[in-house]
């Protein structure tokens, strides 16, 4: 593993009207990685994954990824340079079928879909099976796997993922991670947001703790995972 | 009345129902991906009658009728940049009362430039030559029409179903910011959405003014608001809901009006929007009302 910088956020700001949403915060991600972003909610991790997607826009700061300043550019020119977002609550488009969703996550791009399309069914059989259905009859599990096919389909260098566990059963969840763990070895870099701060900060290589819009603590997922103020926290183990 | 009779007003029903599908659609479509009433879509139509005016006086009707189409395009693509997509992201009332604000805009300019009176349509060739089948006759508009409208149909069936823009239109309609993560640009995709509206006005205005011959500033006003209840009747956001809302109620006002109740034939349209919305507010063929959050 290199330790080539891949996105790396300085300073960033991130306000709705008079609400400071993200207070100036830095982070890196290193090209191969997984990173994490944990906090409870309201604490602006949704808010800055879609800053870094450009639909929301930045007060100030910068977004640097691969050496381009992504603030100002728009949401198609990121996942044109190899960004994408696999929304929280999964956002699946429900009047869609599935193959339709698959098909609509390389909207930008123009190459045949054949071996795309093989990999993500290859990683989510289910998904094969339901191709012709519309996908708002799947289930949340169901749902979920689909909107990560959909964020492969684009063939990202990023991968950013908002809360991929909330409501779904254990066992798919360990699925998720999983998932996670599979398309990171095949060189895809990820950037995680969860409030599942157990299972997170096992399959982190770095994590950040995001508290109210600010940093409040940062360390590799083991040493966050052995601090007394995060498990307490976070974790919901009490001191002994 | 006699079978004649009644088949030949059933064929200028059906006629007229054609038109008012054409504009229908682009109420519903516009409702669609923006869930936005586009009042001044009856006025696009108005407006594509005076440009024909225009341009069949000084040229053939073959340069003058694609030279129309891209002009309303353009004007209906206009009246979404200049007035709708400021307001993307204002509540939903504000660009409703743009849309009111357009429509009387359009009417009054119409007016300022080319006075109210009523100007004369200008004859197109062929479309009006008379066609004798047994004994009942009609203009080639009145028989071309219904066949033109269920063929548009298909054909936009079949870009919203299976083409990139298509799929794209579906998304959009269902969730913006998503769509925006996918990379679509969805100020384009709502841009060809009025342009589709727009090119389907026009043509609804070349049938409905050769058979009417005359514009005025305001001929936009009732067939744009029997065409909005046109759409609401289908199940607004549904393209064959709001041709076959067309087709009911260009049938129903011919027919009231051959039985001799031609003061009701305009009350017909309301008193049916106000039973729907009694008894089933999604339409013909509306889905359950999903609102956006
Ligand atoms: N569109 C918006 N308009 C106004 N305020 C917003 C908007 N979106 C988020 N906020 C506010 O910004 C703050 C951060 O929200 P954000 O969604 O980023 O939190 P989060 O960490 O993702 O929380 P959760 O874990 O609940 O998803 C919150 O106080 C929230 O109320
Ligand atoms: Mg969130």
């Amino acid at each position: 593993m290199s330790n080539e910088r891949l996105l790396t956020i300085e300073d960033l700001r991130v306000d709705y009207g008079g609400i400071h949403a993200v207070k100036g915060i830095s982070i890196d991600v290193p090209k191969d990685r997984i990173i994490t972003l944990i906090g409870s909610n309201g604490a602006g991790k949704s808010t800055t994954l879609r800053t870094i997607a450009g639909v929301v826009k930045a007060t100030s700061g910068s977004i640097c990824f691969e050496g381009n300043e992504l603030i100002g550019k728009t949401p198609d020119e990121i996942v044109s340079m190899g960004i994408t977002l696999v929304p929280e609550g999964r956002r699946v488009f429900e009047n869609l079928t599935v193959l339709e969703n698959l098909k609509i996550g390389a909207f930008i791009h123009k190459y045949k879909l054949d071996d795309d399309l093989e990999r993500v069914y290859h990683l989510f059989p289910r998904l094969r099976e339901r191709a012709w259905q519309l996908a708002g009859t799947l289930s949340g599990g169901e749902q979920q796997m689909l909107a990560v096919g959909r964020a492969l389909m684009s063939r990202p260098k990023l991968l950013m993922m908002d809360e991929p566990s909330l409501g779904l059963a254990p066992l798919i969840v360990k699925d998720i991670f999983d998932i996670i763990r599979t398309v990171n070895r095949e060189g895809i870099t990820v950037l995680l947001v969860e409030q599942n701060a157990n299972q997170a900060l096992k399959i982190a290589d770095y994590a950040y703790v995001l508290e109210t819009g600010d940093i409040s603590m940062q360390g590799s997922g083991n040493e966050l995972l052995a601090d007394e103020r995060i498990r307490e926290a976070y974790l919901g183990k009490r001191k002994e | 009345m006699s079978s004649t009779i009644l088949l030949q007003h059933t064929l200028t029903g059906i006629s007229l129902g054609g038109a008012y599908a054409l504009i229908a659609i682009g109420y519903t479509m516009v409702y669609g991906i923006l869930r936005l009433i586009n009042f001044a879509h009856g006025d696009i139509f108005m407006m594509a009658g005076y440009f024909m005016i225009f341009a069949m006086a000084s040229m053939p009707w073959f340069i003058a009728i694609p030279l129309v189409m891209i002009l309303t395009v353009m004007l209906g693509i206009a009246v979404e940049q200049v007035a709708y997509k400021p307001l993307r992201s204002a509540p939903r009332m504000s660009i409703m009362i743009s849309a009111i604000g357009v429509s009387y805009l359009l009417q009054n300019l119409a007016t300022y430039l080319f006075t109210a009176l009523p100007r004369g349509y200008p004859e197109i060739p062929y479309l009006k030559k008379i066609l004798h089948i047994g004994d009942v006759s009609a203009s080639l508009v009145t028989i071309i029409t219904p066949f033109l409208t269920v063929a548009l149909t298909f054909l936009l069936i079949a870009l919203i179903n299976h083409t990139k823009l298509g799929m794209a239109m579906r998304a959009v309609s269902r969730d913006y910011e998503t769509s925006q993560l996918m990379g679509i640009k969805i100020n384009r995709v709502i841009s060809a959405t009025f342009a589709i509206g727009s090119l389907l006005a026009f043509i609804g205005s070349l049938l409905y003014f050769t058979d009417r011959m005359t514009v005025f500033p305001f001929s936009g006003t009732l067939p744009g608001l029997k065409c909005f209840v046109a759409a609401v009747l289908g199940g607004i956001g549904s393209i064959p809901g709001a041709v076959v809302g067309g087709f009911i109620l260009g049938i129903g006002e011919t027919v009231l009006v051959a039985m001799g109740y031609s003061t009701f034939s305009d009350a017909f349209t309301f008193a049916i929007l106000i039973v729907m919305l009694l008894f089933r507010p999604t339409g013909l063929f509306g889905e359950k009302v999903t609102d956006k959050v």
